[in-house]
């Protein structure tokens, strides 16, 4: 429990403390009453309204148009269903920077629908929302389908032999046990709507932004560190407040469900309803997130000179835009090294975190459960530039160190270590291990005799998102990551924020290349849990 | 030779003593019983023992050795879990090598070991099955042999058979007996089924609320209940309040006799079903309790009856299956001395 309260305590809360520190304080102590005045002011609270309400409509909209995939990926049999798993989730841990840019290519200048029917939805909220729905499907897939897929059908079998009919039946005995989840999901969705970064920097133009891009905005162009900490606060409390209630439901959700093997409840669709159901499911999936995907494919090939590699060759020359000191190709080496450094430190540290919070109970546990979850909300660009003003100075002098860079981004991949492994340690039963020891084990045998192999598994999933969403973290490594180390979100939006078709074809090609890496860590994931569920994700 | 012994060994959850004082000695080679309803400590007790929770007072010596100091995995006991807790990431073999393995024999040691403690149990061969397609039975053979296989010096059972059906059980319990005496293993065993312990023990200790409630051979313990409780846990029903004067007792089903040099005065005296004779009132001498027949159960090699007397409780009496009366005949009870006993006042 030490290490990982003295990383949260160094690597997080002290930065972030740092920066809010730095820009309520002066001389004269603190000044609360610039809360109030940033407050109040009319842009700020444009900002504060925007950000909440496309929290909001995006949460209604994913649901509105997940739920129907999450019945269908969980209560129906039809062909290619594992596959169509993973290939939605596949935004999830995509970096918002590939989001953002895929949605460009649909809906942007030049994109798919301007050449088609001159339609442009960037720079509207539109888009923004679209991408949301894209990038949260999978949440609410993964979290209502896979309770879904375990609830015991004959549960609502015996409600219909008591006289329910089909819908009254789904009504008074499903819905009830699905609505802790899909709170939950919706809780899920709106952090992460609340707290966007990437998509709304590249889809939302000068015209909206959400207090993250605020903060961005405040910190890195206008320098004005007084309102970009008060927003800091913003955001912290109310991510806070929303996990508190998350906490709360996921709690609910926890207790006196009857569940079964997620295998035996999935039937092949019967008559015109489920099928219709199910074509309606594949064809969002396809219009949705293959669609994007697609498009962000097929531009990074379409060069001016007819499809080609061109964008690709580009990519390995230092000079050919002189955006860059490096070629953007090096990026790919730095993503992965820093990824890979990234998710050692987040097994580490979420490992030993779920190790301690598997063993005990009460409130203290699930406090710690969700300030675990605090980073993934808090705003990432607080956090890397307050790496900068912390971590500077001795003994802690880590400005030119490579290792800063792991270490912001394993600050998002503990969270997802904890939540894979901490249910699956929690399910080990304790009488196992009470049968090592009687069996002559010491503790540490029977943790590495017992413990070890059945939560390896979890172990390696949790590896695999960890290092996906190291790999996609853009918010605070643009901060800290040095101009001739890019990685490849870093990259990406470097080059989509300069003019010129090469420029946006490279950004293509930098996107699909990344899209690929974490789309085949993302299978693999995929793989290594077909036959077991662990996790929330 | 006492191999283990328990002194005044107490376990509190919260205020409730779980077990309270209890003084339990073991010798070696012997199969001791301890028998209760759920909840009577029986399990709490094993886990002391085992060095799995440490008791909130007394002591538990083995081999003379207080044990106090000792982890669990040091104290070189065995126990068998009553869910059998067999090892789900390790094949039939992999889980009874287990304790082989931890004390560091190599596998070209340990292998013939494996491969004769299944054969032992009934499962040659089976090292490489799944235990997740063992059947209730099988794993409750895998998890014996492997709380056998490191030879521990005192092996526990939880509810051996707790969870097998009947037929099974019974022929467990013969095999389990015969394995037993043929190895001399000093044998803890904690059940809540009389029939199991009467099978498995030597001898049987009764528990109840924490506390050691009567110990003796099985026989004894049959014959010779020592309390009402522990009379109605082994099944009998007909324990009445009553007044001893010399061979006789004065209850609310009349006068019953009662063997000779039972203690005298206020007490209660249990009449076993079988000690109930019945007869005709029809053609009988007329003496005895009328009483009419308000059940009748069979039970295969004999019939239950449920009696209900002109005076005082229902009343349980056994008879052969030929001519045993149907339910809402008229009977007469009358009551066979040797099997009343006289209990100790509530």
């Amino acid at each position: 429990m030490a290490v990982p309260l003295a990383f949260f305590g160094l690597f997080f809360a002290l930065p972030v403390a740092a920066i809010v520190g730095r820009g309520l304080r002066t001389d004269a102590g603190w000044r609360w009453g610039r809360i109030g005045e940033v407050l109040t002011r009319p842009d700020i609270a444009d900002v504060l309204w925007f950000t909440t309400w496309q929290a909001l409509v995006s949460t209604a909209l994913t649901l509105l148009i997940a739920l129907p995939g999450a019945y269908a990926f969980a209560r129906l049999d039809f062909r290619g269903r594992h596959l169509l798993r993973a290939v939605v989730t596949v935004p999830f841990v995509l970096p918002t920077v590939v989001v953002g840019s895929a949605f460009l290519a649909l809906v942007g200048r030049g994109g798919l629908l301007d050449e088609l029917w001159g339609v442009r939805l960037d720079t509207t909220v539109w888009a923004i929302l679209l991408a949301h729905v894209f990038f949260n499907y999978a949440v609410v897939v993964r979290t209502v389908g896979g309770l879904w897929a375990q609830l015991d059908p004959r549960q609502e079998e015996a409600a219909r032999v008591l006289g329910a009919g089909r819908f009254a039946a789904w009504r008074r005995v499903t819905l009830p046990a699905l609505g802790p989840a899909v709170a939950a999901a919706s809780l899920m969705v709106f952090l992460f709507t609340f707290s966007s970064f990437g998509v709304v920097q590249i889809l939302g133009g000068p015209s909206y932004a959400t207090l993250e891009v605020e903060v961005y905005r405040q910190t890195a162009q206008l320098l004005d560190l007084q309102t970009a900490a008060v927003l800091t606060l913003v955001q912290f409390a109310a991510v806070g407040a929303i996990l508190g209630v998350h906490a709360w439901a996921v709690r609910r959700r926890e207790t006196a469900l009857k569940l079964v093997d997620p295998a035996r409840t999935a039937r092949p669709p019967r008559g015109v309803g489920q099928r219709t159901l199910l074509g309606g499911v594949l064809l969002t999936v396809a219009l949705l997130i293959v669609l994007p995907l697609g498009v962000l494919v097929e531009r990074s090939f379409d060069a001016p000179g007819g499809y080609g590699w061109d964008f690709y060759r580009a990519l390995g020359d230092a000079r050919a835009t002189g955006t860059f000191l490096v070629a953007p190709l090096e990026a790919i080496g730095n993503s992965l090294r820093y990824a890979g450094a990234a998710t050692a430190i987040a097994l580490v540290v979420g490992g030993l975190a779920a190790a301690a919070l598997a063993r005990r109970g009460g409130p203290f546990t699930r406090g710690f459960d969700a300030l675990l979850m605090l980073p993934l909300g808090v705003s990432a660009v607080t956090v890397g530039f307050g790496f900068l003003i912390t971590l500077d100075e001795p003994p802690l002098d880590l400005r030119t160190s490579w290792i800063l860079v792991p270490l912001a981004q394993a600050l998002v991949g503990v969270p997802f270590v904890v939540r894979t492994m901490l249910p699956v340690l929690r399910a080990v039963d304790d009488r196992l291990r009470e049968a090592a020891a009687v069996l002559g084990a010491s503790p540490w045998r029977a943790w590495r005799e017992v413990d070890l192999p059945l939560v390896r598994r979890a172990v390696l999933i949790a590896a695999g998102f960890a290092f996906a969403v190291s790999l996609g973290e853009f918010g605070a490594t643009v901060f800290i990551a040095r101009p001739d180390r890019p990685t490849l979100p870093v990259a990406v939006a470097r080059l989509l924020g300069r003019a010129g078709e090469l420029n946006y074809g490279q950004a293509m090609a930098l996107s699909t290349i990344l899209m690929l890496v974490c789309a085949v860590s993302l299978l693999v994931l995929e793989r290594l849990r077909s036959d077991k569920t662990s996790g929330e994700f | 030779m006492t191999l283990l012994a328990l002194e005044e060994i107490t376990v509190r959850f919260g205020d409730r003593a779980v077990v309270d004082a209890v003084d339990l000695d073991v010798a070696e080679h012997e199969v001791v019983c301890v028998l209760g309803p759920s909840g009577s400590g029986k399990s709490t007790l094993l886990r002391v023992i085992a060095g799995l929770q440490a008791p909130d007072g007394g002591r538990v010596r083995l081999g003379g050795a207080d044990q106090a100091a000792v982890p669990a995995h040091r104290r070189g006991v065995g126990l068998m879990f009553q869910d059998h807790q067999l090892f789900p990431h390790r094949d039939v073999g992999g889980n009874v090598a287990f304790g082989l393995r931890i004390r560091g024999a190599r596998r070209a040691a340990y292998e013939p070991r494996v491969a004769e403690l299944l054969e032992l149990v009934g499962l040659p061969g089976a090292q490489r099955r799944a235990v997740a397609s063992l059947s209730g039975g099988e794993q409750q053979r895998v998890a014996l042999a492997r709380a056998l296989a490191p030879e521990p010096r005192l092996l526990m059972l939880d509810e051996p058979l707790g969870q097998l059906d009947r037929g099974l059980r019974e022929r467990l319990a013969v095999e389990l007996r015969a394995l037993f005496s043929r190895l001399g293993t000093t044998v803890l065993a904690v059940t809540h089924d009389q029939a199991e312990a009467f099978a498995l023990a030597d001898r049987v200790v009764v528990m109840r609320d924490g506390r050691i409630a009567q110990a003796g051979s099985p026989l004894e313990v049959w014959q010779r209940p020592a309390s009402e409780f522990v009379a109605r846990f082994l099944g009998f029903d007909n324990v009445v309040p009553a007044t001893v004067a010399g061979t006789t007792a004065t209850t609310p089903w009349g006068p019953v006799p009662v063997p000779a040099g039972s203690p005298q005065g206020a007490h209660q005296v249990l009449v076993r079903p079988a000690g109930v004779l019945l007869g005709d009132p029809a053609t009988g001498a007329g003496s005895g309790l009328d009483c009419v027949v308000a059940a009748r159960t069979f039970r295969g090699t004999h019939v239950t009856l449920t009696l209900e007397p002109r005076t005082g409780p229902v009343l349980e009496a056994e008879c052969d299956l030929a001519g045993a009366p149907a339910a809402g005949d008229r009977v007469t009870a009358r009551f066979a001395p040797a099997e009343v006993v006289v209990l100790p006042a509530p």
